[in-house]
C-alpha cells in the first residue's frame, strides 16, 4: 500500500448511532415496563415512549443476517438497532404499531423474540471448536442444544427470577461463566503431553515453569536438550502451561468434557454477587448435541423453577434450602471432587452445627 | 480456489430445533466465501473426533499495533486449505452497541470483501469480532475499516476494549453516563489499548447501576458501578398503584437485604441510611422508586477468571466518586494503578492477583488511598500481621 493507514482513531462516537428519541431523552427516562415477553416499553419524563423488541441470535452470525437485521431496522425503526450484553438484538422504535409486524417478520426469519424479565436470556459463550486453540469442548453446539430444549423459557417469563446461563470451553473462561446461575465449563482431565523435540524451539523453560499455579512443572534435560517434566499428582489440568507453550497439549478426545456450576450472580440485587459452585464435576463430550449436558441443565432449571420462591436466583434458592437439599432435590451425586482442595479450601467447609433434618 | 463443499451430517443436526442455529449462519456465509465452507468442514471433523483443530497462536497483526488481531491456523490445512489461515480481527464496538443500518452494512461490505462473512456480535469483551481471514487480507481490511471510521480493539497484554451498559441512553437507573465515560476512556487510552506493554490484560467495564448488566464485577480489572448517596426517590401515587397488584410486604419488604423498609399497607418508609443500594425494590417497582439524585459511581478492582491463580470478584476501592468529564480523579486513580502494576507486576499477573501478592494494605499505600472499612467484608481473622518497625525503633 502506498500510504500507511492512520492509527488510534478509536471507535465511532456513539452519538452518531443514537435514534432521535434517545438523543432527546438521554438521561431523562422515567420508567420502563415489560408489556409482554421480548418487548420493553421505556417512558421518558416528558412522555416520549420507546419500544425495544428483543431478538435472540446465535452470536456467531453471517453478514447476510446482519444485512437482514439492517433491513428490518430500516423497515420499522428508521435504521436504529442495538445489541445487548448477552448477544441479543434490540430493535428500537417509537411506534407501537410497528411492534406486531416487526415480531412477525423476526419470527418468519427463524429467530425468537424474548429474553426479558424472568426468563432465560441468551447463553453467553465462547468460541469452542469453531475458532479456539485450547477448548476442552465446543461452545456453539452445546449452547444451541441447551437453548433448543429451553426455548420456551426464552420466549416467556414464567420463571421465579432471571436465569443467566453461560458457557466457557476451557478454564480461561472468556466470559463471566464463573458468576452465572448455571455455568457450563469445558475441562481437561489429563496431564499435558510434552513434545520434547519442539519444546526448546517454541517455549522458554523459565516462563513455562513459572506458569504453573501448583509448581508441578520442573526444568529437566531430555536427550541433552532443555525441556520440562510434569509432576502428575500436582496437575489440575488448568492449561496455563499450554497458554505459554504450544508444546504442552492437553486436548484429548476421551478425557476432555464438561462440568456444571450453579448459583453465581453478578447483580447486587438482594444478595451480593457470588461465584458459581460445582454441581457436576464431569460429563462427557458427546457431539453434536451433548444430550447428557442438555439433560443436566434442564434438570437444574426444572427443580429450581418448581422449588424457588419469587425473585430467588439459583444461588439464593440454594442458600435458603441448603446444599444437602440441592443435591437431594436435583438427584445429583455428591463426590469428593465437590470439596475444595485448592487454596483457602477450608473456607468452604461447613463450620457450624446448624443443620436441617 | 477450488469450490469444494463438504458433507456435514453432524453439523446438520445442529440446524434442527427452535433456537437460531450457528450452523445455519455458517452455511449462509458459505454461499459466498470458501472460508465458511472450510470452517464447516473442519467443525464436522471436530464433532467426529471430539477435538479442536486449531493450532496455538501465531503472531500476526497490522502495522503500528501490537494487538487487535488473533492469529489462527488450522492443524490440517491439507484437508481444509480454505482455513489454513483463519485469523480473527477485533473491532472496537461503539459504546452501548448502538448501530445504524448504514454502519452495519459498511461492516458487512468490508468483511464480505476481505474475510469469511462470519462474525460475532459480539465477543466476550464487547468487540465486534470478524472471524476468519488470511494474513494478506489483514492490512487491506484494516485500511477499509479506518476509512469508514472504525478501529481495532485490544488483545494480549494491553488495555482491552472498554465496554459499558446502555446507561442513560435507555435506562432510568443509570447513575452516571456510562457511554460517555466508556468513549472517553477508550480514546484516552488508545496507546495502551493498541500497544501491549502491561504484565497482562486490563479490562474496564462501566455499569450504570448495581444491577451490573455488563457483569463488570466478575470480569473487569476496573469495575465502575453506578450508585447514589442520597435517598431513594419515591412516588407515593405510583406506590399506591403497585399496591393494587403487587404484594409489597412479601415481594419488596421481605426481600430487602438490610430490612430498611417498612410497609403498613398504605405508606412505604425507607431508612435510607441503612439501604445498601442493592436495587431490588427499585427493580420491582420501577414506576414508583428511583435511585437518588446525588449520583456517581463506586470503583471496584481486581475481577478475573481462574487463570492464573484463581478467580476473583472485584473489590471496593472507592465507594463513591462523582463521574463528570473530564474524569480527572478517575484517570489519576487509573494512572496510579498502571504505574505500580505496570512496573512491579509479574508476567501474566492481573492486577487482582498482584494485589493479593503484595498485600492490599501495601498496594493502597503506593496508589495513595487511605484504608477504610468500606473496602472489606470483615477484618482479618488471623494474627499473622506484618507489623512494620516504626522509624524510632529502626534508629536504635
Amino acid at each position: 500500500m502506498a500510504e500507511k493507514t492512520p492509527t488510534d482513531i478509536g471507535p465511532p462516537h456513539y452519538e452518531k448511532f443514537l435514534p432521535p428519541v434517545i438523543k432527546k431523552n438521554y438521561g431523562k427516562w422515567a420508567y420502563h415496563e415489560i408489556p409482554r415477553p421480548g418487548v420493553l416499553k421505556h417512558t421518558a419524563e416528558g412522555g416520549d415512549v420507546l419500544w425495544s423488541v428483543r431478538m435472540s441470535t446465535a452470536r456467531l452470525i453471517a453478514t447476510e443476517t446482519v444485512r437482514w437485521i439492517a433491513d428490518l431496522a430500516e423497515k420499522y425503526c428508521d435504521g436504529h438497532v442495538r445489541w445487548t450484553s448477552r448477544n441479543n438484538v434490540e430493535f428500537l422504535t417509537t411506534e407501537e404499531k410497528n411492534v406486531d409486524p416487526l415480531i412477525k417478520d423476526i419470527q418468519a426469519g427463524g429467530y425468537l423474540v424474548g429474553g426479558t424479565g424472568n426468563s432465560i436470556s441468551n447463553i453467553v459463550h465462547t468460541q469452542g471448536w469453531v475458532h479456539c486453540h485450547s477448548p476442552a469442548t465446543d461452545a456453539s453446539a452445546i449452547v444451541k442444544a441447551v437453548l433448543d430444549e429451553l426455548a420456551d423459557e426464552f420466549t416467556s417469563m414464567k420463571l421465579p427470577a432471571k436465569m443467566r446461563i453461560a458457557l466457557a470451553c476451557c478454564l480461561n473462561m472468556c466470559g463471566a461463566v464463573h458468576c452465572s446461575d448455571i455455568a457450563i465449563l469445558g475441562i481437561h482431565r489429563r496431564v499435558p503431553e510434552i513434545n520434547h523435540s519442539d519444546l526448546p524451539k517454541v517455549c522458554e523453560v523459565p516462563n513455562l515453569a513459572a506458569s504453573c499455579p501448583t509448581a508441578a512443572i520442573r526444568p529437566v534435560k531430555v536427550d541433552g536438550k532443555n525441556s520440562v517434566e510434569v509432576l502428575a499428582e500436582s496437575c489440575m489440568f488448568c492449561g496455563n502451561c499450554y497458554t505459554v507453550c504450544p508444546a504442552m497439549t492437553l486436548n484429548d478426545p476421551e478425557m476432555d468434557g464438561v462440568c456444571i456450576w450453579v448459583g453465581g450472580k453478578v447483580s447486587n440485587a438482594r444478595s451480593e454477587p457470588a461465584f458459581s459452585k460445582l454441581a457436576i464435576p464431569y460429563l462427557p463430550n458427546n457431539p453434536p448435541r451433548w444430550p447428557e449436558v442438555v439433560e443436566a441443565v434442564k434438570n437444574i432449571v426444572e427443580v429450581w423453577k418448581k422449588d424457588a420462591r419469587k425473585y430467588e436466583r439459583v444461588g439464593e434458592w440454594i442458600n435458603r434450602i441448603g446444599w444437602p437439599r440441592f443435591f437431594e432435590k436435583t438427584g445429583i451425586e455428591f463426590t469428593k471432587y465437590h470439596i475444595d482442595d485448592f487454596r483457602y479450601a477450608g473456607l468452604s467447609f461447613k463450620r457450624t452445627a446448624q443443620q436441617r433434618f | 480456489m477450488a469450490e469444494k463443499t463438504y458433507e456435514t451430517p453432524l453439523c446438520d443436526e445442529l440446524e434442527k430445533g427452535p433456537y437460531p442455529s450457528f450452523v445455519t449462519e455458517i452455511k449462509k456465509a458459505a454461499k459466498k466465501t470458501s472460508y465458511a465452507k472450510g470452517v464447516l468442514g473442519l467443525l464436522e471433523l471436530s464433532y467426529k473426533e471430539k477435538i479442536g483443530h486449531w493450532k496455538h497462536g501465531g503472531i500476526v497483526g497490522v502495522m503500528g499495533y501490537g494487538g487487535g488481531v488473533i492469529g489462527r491456523y488450522s492443524d490440517c490445512p491439507e484437508k481444509f486449505p480454505e482455513v489454513e489461515h483463519f485469523h480473527t480481527m477485533r473491532i472496537n464496538q461503539p459504546a452501548g452497541w448502538f448501530y445504524t443500518s448504514e454502519a452495519l452494512r459498511d461492516l458487512c461490505d468490508i468483511w464480505d470483501e476481505h474475510g469469511s462473512g462470519i462474525l460475532n456480535m459480539h465477543g466476550s469483551t464487547g468487540d465486534i469480532v470478524f472471524l476468519g481471514t488470511k494474513t494478506a487480507e489483514l492490512e487491506p481490511t484494516f485500511a477499509d475499516l479506518v476509512a469508514k471510521g472504525w478501529d481495532l480493539g485490544g488483545s494480549g497484554s494491553d488495555v482491552r476494549t472498554p465496554s459499558c451498559c446502555c446507561g442513560m441512553a435507555r435506562c432510568e437507573w443509570a447513575c452516571y453516563d456510562t457511554m460517555q465515560l466508556c468513549y472517553d476512556l477508550t480514546m484516552h487510552y488508545q496507546d495502551e489499548l493498541h500497544r501491549p506493554a502491561f504484565p497482562y490484560k486490563f479490562k474496564f467495564k462501566m455499569a450504570g447501576c448495581p444491577n451490573d448488566c455488563v457483569a463488570s464485577i466478575a470480569r473487569a480489572d476496573l469495575s465502575i458501578i453506578g450508585t447514589w448517596k442520597d435517598d431513594i426517590q419515591m412516588d407515593e401515587g405510583a406506590i399506591a398503584e403497585y399496591a393494587k397488584t403487587l404484594d409489597i410486604a412479601a415481594d419488596v419488604i421481605s426481600n430487602c437485604p438490610t430490612s430498611c423498609m417498612e410497609w403498613d399497607g398504605k405508606t412505604l418508609k425507607i431508612d435510607n441510611s441503612n439501604c445498601s443500594r442493592c436495587m431490588h425494590c427499585i427493580n420491582v417497582m420501577p414506576k414508583a422508586l428511583k435511585p437518588g439524585k446525588e449520583r456517581g459511581a463506586a470503583l471496584l478492582m481486581g475481577a478475573k477468571a481462574p487463570i492464573v491463580q484463581g478467580a476473583q470478584l472485584s473489590s471496593m476501592f472507592v465507594p463513591f466518586l462523582e463521574m463528570k468529564p473530564p474524569y480527572e480523579d478517575l484517570k489519576d486513580f487509573i494512572d496510579a494503578v498502571f504505574d505500580v502494576w505496570g512496573e512491579e507486576g509479574k508476567n501474566r499477573e492481573r492486577v487482582g492477583e498482584f494485589i493479593q501478592r503484595v498485600g492490599m494494605g501495601n498496594f493502597l499505600e503506593v496508589i495513595g488511598l487511605e484504608p477504610i472499612p468500606e473496602m472489606i467484608a470483615y477484618p482479618r481473622d488471623n494474627p499473622y500481621i506484618f507489623f512494620e518497625a516504626d522509624e524510632e525503633e529502626e534508629e536504635e
